[in-house]
């Protein structure tokens, strides 16, 4: 039994088809991830399985249940942090949690969640002065109070710094870690792939791929890159005559030898050091989810 | 139901953190009863039937309050956590939406239910109002003019677009209210084109309607008032519910 099926989902503003025609289905305990750039129907999709908004046609079952028809049972069972959602600017970190807790018939002890969320010093602190990242965390912990069976969470991490992202990474696996399952969203394609069990990555309303991360970049078939500085410029010849390289670029001491299979490395070090070239700051690029991106799309992801 | 209550004390605690809501209904309307207090006394007059200037005034000013709490408290707070999307965040809790509206209500109603309870003691301790009427049936008429009055502030919500537009239209709507119906200043005192003007705002009738029944008038002499706040009510809350969004 999936924790979620959708099937040809389908939403429009007037003209503009929000979510055109969208099916996947996720799995108990996995983290899955919905990425793509503004506008790509993130947010409508996650919000048709939250019951917020009715989806135009095609079919949704969230834990079983119809979100339009059985919301009231639904909204029980799961937890919810929205893109744009907010708190009274005067209502305290303590009493949100504790008037949370009271509309759900199984509340857990929610002192313990605001200390793992690291507010217990914020406790008596309204919602408005709180910084970006701490109202976050509050809403986190406000999608948590009910102990639920699948978490929302609509870019989490937007507008955090990168030491709050990590942290809030490392909250968001310890729920998938607890037993629960997590539906996300994010413009991060760093955060979808350190993250993600599996992976839909969405453009204009439509699903293009969707898969765990490492087997999204392995069906891309990029050229892995190595690069490295030498002294003076050495012959393209030298490097091509090299197996598995496909292509080489040089500009001034800069070598970039792009190719595949898994002995590159080793074989292009043999090399250098067989004809005698001094080489330095060695590296090898793999490619990452920005260039299965871009090889769908045609794009970059931040434009 | 433990829910609800928790839900209309933390309402009210938000309220009473807010100094603007605050200031007008429970510091307001006594201080203009102080203030005039002053000036005038609470002597018998003629001019009033008999009554000083403070036994007219404060069940006047009731109006004042209900008008305040109406017309720029529910319809700036409901637009504003709306736009904020406050409300959205309690839609995803299993939390019944009617359950949200009349916890909102009842802590509208208790706050302004408060502000009156200020306004009689000030009244009484400091001016010896008199008060001739029955308590139940007072109670009973500024809880007719408060919920009429609230359901029009939900409804200005409801159709301002904004936040800002909401608290625009709630500010011209109160102004003439709370100045030309006779809740601030007495309808003795206005001009007759104004008085008949006044019968073209509702908070006329709650004036005349609380006036009546601190007198100790009965309720069968104020059908006309009841009818009409009574009305408001209905449509009010029809047209509210309908137009209530919540993002
Ligand atoms: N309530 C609405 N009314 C009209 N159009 C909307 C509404 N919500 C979304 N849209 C439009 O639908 C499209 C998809 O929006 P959506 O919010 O689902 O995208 P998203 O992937 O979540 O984007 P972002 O990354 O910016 O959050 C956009 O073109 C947006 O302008
Ligand atoms: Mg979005």
């Amino acid at each position: 039994m999936q924790v979620i099926t959708v099937d040809n989902l389908r939403k429009a503003y007037g003209d503009v088809r929000a979510v055109d025609g969208v099916s996947f289905e996720i799995r108990p305990t996995e983290i899955f991830g919905m990425v793509g750039p503004n506008g790509a129907g993130k947010t409508t999709t996650i919000e048709c399985l939250e019951g917020l908004r009715r989806p135009d046609s095609g079919k949704v079952h969230v834990l079983g249940l119809d979100p339009q028809r059985q919301g009231y049972e639904l909204r029980q069972r799961i937890g919810v942090q929205l893109q744009e959602g907010s708190l009274p600017d005067r209502l305290r970190v303590g009493e949100a949690m504790e008037i949370f807790a009271s509309f759900y018939q199984k509340p857990v002890q929610w002192r313990p969640l605001v200390e793992l969320l690291g507010l217990a010093d914020k406790f008596k602190a309204p919602f408005g002065k709180l910084s970006g990242g701490q109202k976050q965390r509050l809403l986190i912990g406000l999608a948590l109070v009910n102990d639920p069976e699948l978490v929302f969470l609509d870019e989490l991490t937007t507008g955090l710094d990168p030491q709050a992202r990590r942290a809030m990474w490392d909250m968001v696996k310890g729920i998938r870690d607890r037993g629960k399952t997590v539906f996300l969203t994010t413009h991060y394609m760093e955060e979808a792939e350190h993250l993600c069990d599996r992976l839909a990555i969405i453009d204009h309303g439509k699903i293009v791929a969707l898969d765990s991360p490492q087997n999204l970049i392995a069906g891309l078939d990029a050229e892995n890159r190595v690069v490295f500085s030498v002294k003076e410029k050495i012959d393209d010849a030298f490097f091509r005559k090299i197996p598995g390289v496909t292509r080489v670029g040089q500009s001034q001491d800069r070598v970039i030898i792009y190719g595949k299979g898994d002995g590159l490395l080793v074989r292009i070090v043999m090399a250098l050091e067989s004809g005698r070239i001094h080489f330095r700051d060695l590296r090898t690029e793999q490619p990452n989810l920005d260039d299965v991106f871009i090889a769908l799309t045609g794009k970059e992801m931040r434009d | 139901m433990r829910g609800l209550g928790k839900l209309v004390l933390m309402q009210i605690k938000l309220y009473l953190r807010e100094p603007a809501a605050i200031f007008f209904t429970v510091i307001f309307a006594p201080m203009l009863l102080v203030l005039f207090g002053a000036i005038y006394g609470n002597k018998p007059s003629p001019f009033f039937g008999g009554r000083g200037t403070i036994d007219i005034s404060v069940p006047s000013y009731i109006a004042l309050i209900i008008i305040s709490v109406g017309f720029m408290g529910i319809p700036i707070a409901t637009a504003a956590n709306r736009e904020a999307g406050v409300l959205r965040r309690f839609r995803t809790t299993p939390l019944r939406p009617a359950a949200y509206i009349l916890a909102n209500i009842a802590a509208y109603y208790l706050m302004t239910l408060a502000g009156v309870i200020v306004l009689v003691i000030v009244g009484k301790a400091g001016y010896g109002m008199r008060f001739s009427g029955n308590v139940l049936s007072c109670w009973l008429g500024f809880t007719l003019s408060a919920l009429a009055f609230f359901a029009l502030g939900y409804l200005v919500a409801g159709l301002a677009p904004t936040a800002r537009i909401a608290q625009a239209v709630g500010m011209i709507l109160a102004f003439p209210m709370m100045f030309l119906g006779g809740a601030t200043i007495p309808m003795e005192v206005l001009p007759q084109s104004v008085r008949n003007f006044g019968r073209f705002i509702p908070s006329t009738y709650v004036v005349t309607l609380m006036r009546g029944l601190w007198s100790g008038e009965s309720w069968a002499k104020h059908l006309t008032e009841a009818a009409i706040l009574g009305g408001v009510l209905a449509v009010g809350m029809l047209l509210a519910a309908r137009t209530f969004r919540w993002e």
